[in-house]
């Protein structure tokens, strides 16, 4: 629902980006969504396509990376991945784990090309 | 050529709501930020909150909703300073807005400031607002499976309150199981069951507000009834 929202934003991050690189051209910009992020993968991609349509950035690329739900166990510090809602430690059982993936809303990359240098 | 950003997309607004933080930080301003779907009981939990509250004390309300100052204008009847914020369409509230609308308003510590989201349980999630709690709303009208089907809100939410408990006589609605739906999302989720009507349970809401106020530095002495 507010996708259009975080497209404008990673929008406005990559014009801000592209000043330190004023002779590239930007082909894709890399983002990462957790999975309680509370935005949609295919909302955003919409968004994005829509709001960059006739403009400067339209052949701009959204690369999605979807992160899922990470947990930490407190007590043997094991990693896992909560894909049945079950935060008990797969390892040790302990009940109590740390939420260490899965929120994030994060633009990692932008995917450039700088024109060759003339000879 | 890759470059490497590392950069969050909300990072503008996470400024301002720094800022904000900052702010209530120097002011000594407890900030709280309700959130719920459409119709669970926000604007009725405040009404009834303000009522509770003396005139001496330093409150101030910020009620977000995309069209109508509906609830502004059911909200001043309580003598505290109230402020709608209209976002024409927007489906949450962002640091901006906030940061715009309080200084308009000319608020300043020590004190209160509740903040109502718009209603939406999934957008106001993303947004930070400086807040030291957000709280979401769930009322017995609504299925019990809700934090399941919202867990960005249910995971950031501080506090749970289960609204309109007078009705549970007359709908399908499985309190327990609502409680361990939201803690599959949130383990330490804090859980009050209340009614804005019959004011049962406010006791509690009312003891959690005070107690939040401890854990912060500089409490907002101005909340003390």
């Amino acid at each position: 629902m507010h996708e259009i929202g975080i497209a404008s934003s990673i929008l406005e991050c990559v014009a801000a980006e592209v000043q330190r690189h004023p002779n590239a051209q930007v082909l894709a910009v890399g983002v990462r969504i957790g999975e309680l992020s509370a935005v949609d993968k295919d909302a955003l991609g919409f968004a994005f396509e829509c709001i960059t349509r006739d403009t400067e950035w339209e052949h701009l690329k959204l690369e999605v990376e979807w992160c899922p739900r990470r947990q930490k166990c407190l007590a043997c510090s094991q990693e896992f991945s909560v894909p049945d809602l079950n935060l008990a430690c797969p390892k040790c059982g302990a009940e109590k784990s740390t939420c260490i993936g899965g929120t994030e809303l994060d633009i990692a990359y932008l995917e450039l090309e700088e024109p060759c240098a003339k000879p | 050529m890759r470059e490497t950003v590392e950069k969050k997309v909300l990072s503008e607004n996470d400024r301002i709501a720094a800022e904000l933080r900052q702010r209530y930080r120097d002011q000594n301003i407890l900030c709280v930020n309700f959130i719920s779907s459409p119709g669970s009981g926000k604007t009725a939990l405040l009404e009834k909150t303000l009522a509770s509250f003396s005139l001496a004390q330093s409150i101030a309300v910020l009620t977000g909703d995309i069209q109508t100052d509906n609830d502004a204008r059911r909200l001043s009847h309580y003598g505290f300073p109230v402020r709608q914020i209209v976002t024409g369409g927007t489906c949450h509230l962002d640091a901006r807005m906030i940061d715009r609308h309080l200084n308009e308003m000319g608020f300043h510590g020590p004190g209160l400031l509740l903040i109502e989201n718009v209603g939406n349980l999934v957008c106001p999630s993303s947004y930070d607002l400086g807040e030291a709690a957000k709280i979401v709303l769930l009322s017995v009208t609504e299925g019990e499976d809700k934090p399941l089907k919202y867990p960005g809100i249910f995971h950031r939410a501080s506090l749970m309150i289960l609204t309109k408990i007078d009705l549970l006589p007359y709908v399908e609605f499985n309190v327990d199981r609502a409680l361990e739906n939201a803690r599959k999302i949130h383990p330490e989720i804090e859980y009050i069951a209340l009614s804005s009507s019959t004011g049962e349970g406010f006791d509690q809401w009312l003891n959690w507000l005070n107690a939040l106020q401890h854990k912060f530095p500089q409490p907002a002495a101005a909340i003390n009834s």
